[in-house]
């Protein structure tokens, strides 16, 4: 068992090694709906609430095939779980706010196939965490996916002001300004390990 | 039957595509996590983009197969599943010919389920076209897929330590550029081959 403390799995999960810019893990939606500060915050809520969902049901699903001895399931049973765990989200989300829903688009359905929420469930059962330090690690993993969509959010509202040439506009300046926050994002090593 | 026979002319453009025109890592831009993650050696690069290539080309292989028996309403859960039992095999093939090389993609394997580009041509191509097409598409994405890849972590072996595929060219006094190794480098050198391509792609229209 993992003896790391709440407080160290939530700095490291959100600041250190941020799933965004150190694990590279959700670019996808980082490139495309960070577009706004208003659709990332919500996507970023949307996320964390589907990896609380998914890190709780991996915890249980782990424990399951460790029991019936079948860990070779474990990566079809994670994605199926995370798949319908999606599902409930989306039917939430159009019946309690259909304007949320149409701002999200396309990027709601592809939660499914984003590799942060996959990869939470992959990572803390390969750091043996328990129930609690699972939803720690899953609210800070939340917490800096959120964070990083924000920040580039923010960075990408004023770039659209820049007057950069045409070759650099698009998924090239995105890319530069997310390697300069990974780099920031670097400064946080250290922070959390004892 | 007679629009398949006219479209058989194309089977090679079915290749191409994926490896320049369509390259899904320089100009679909899609599969990003594994691309900006295990790109920090050419070794990881390629065997991230062979292992890639390998699930999508089953994939592709089987969903063509079944796209007359899959129901529409639970395509896309039928693609995923398929997609992760390929994985799962992959992953365990990998543990056996190398531990080491396990070790160094770590959980990017499992992660290959959730790469955008094989479910992408599994809806887009595979469940519309006959096997031999989609083979071909597949074999033409993940090559191109490779391609990208290994292009992305030779820059950044080359500049971070300063070597090709393990074996040290630079001369001793070489400074090694410790940040392409490290995540940052990973979009810097992304975006620097975007660039390329958008330079190129600017000159040609130009002419």
């Amino acid at each position: 068992m993992n003896q790391e403390s709440f407080s160290q799995i939530f700095i490291n999960a959100a600041l250190v090694n941020n799933f965004v810019l150190a694990y590279f893990l959700g670019i996808c939606p980082f490139l495309g709906v960070s577009g706004k500060i208003d659709t990332a915050g919500k996507m970023g809520g949307a996320v964390t609430f589907v990896m609380l969902i998914s890190s709780m049901c991996a915890y249980g699903i782990h424990a399951f095939l460790e029991a019936i001895d079948a860990p070779f399931l474990q990566l079809i049973s994670y994605i199926v779980v995370i798949a319908s765990t999606v599902q409930l989200v989306e039917m939430f989300v159009k019946k309690m706010s259909p304007a949320l829903f149409q701002a999200l688009g396309i990027f709601l359905p592809l939660i499914t196939t984003n590799c942060a929420i996959l990869g939470l469930a992959l990572f803390q059962t390969n750091k043996g965490y328990d129930f609690f330090q699972s939803v720690t690690y899953a609210f800070g993993a939340g917490t800096g996916f959120t964070l990083a969509l924000l920040l580039m959010a923010g960075l990408r509202e004023q770039l659209d002001f820049a007057e950069v040439p045409k070759v650099i506009r698009g998924t090239v300046l995105t890319l530069v300004a997310a390697g300069i926050l990974s780099l920031a994002f670097m400064g946080f090593s250290g922070l959390g390990s004892n | 039957m007679n629009k398949e026979l006219s479209n058989t002319t194309s089977s090679t453009d079915e290749f191409i595509k994926g490896l320049w025109k369509e390259n899904p890592v320089f100009v679909q831009v899609l599969g990003m996590c594994p691309v900006l993650a295990v790109s920090n050696t050419a070794i990881n690069a390629l065997a991230m983009g062979l292992a890639t290539a390998f699930v999508l080309i089953m994939s592709n292989s089987l969903v063509s197969l079944l796209r007359n028996f899959i129901p529409k309403e639970v395509r896309i859960a039928s693609y995923i599943l398929i997609i992760a039992t390929f994985v799962t095999i992959i992953d365990y093939a990998i543990q056996a010919i190398s531990v080491d090389l396990h070790k160094n993609l770590g959980a990017f394997i499992s992660l290959i389920v959730v790469n955008c580009l094989i479910l992408s041509r599994a809806e887009a191509f595979a469940s519309k076209n006959t096997l031999g097409k989609s083979i071909l598409d597949a074999l033409g994405m993940g090559l191109g897929f490779t391609l990208g890849l290994v292009s992305l972590g030779l820059v950044r072996e080359i500049l971070g330590s300063g070597a090709v595929f393990g074996i040290p060219i630079m001369p001793d006094t070489f400074q090694e550029w410790v940040i392409m190794i490290l995540p940052a480098g990973g979009f810097f050198t992304l975006a620097a081959w975007l660039l390329v391509f958008n330079l190129y792609k600017q000159k040609r229209n130009a002419l």
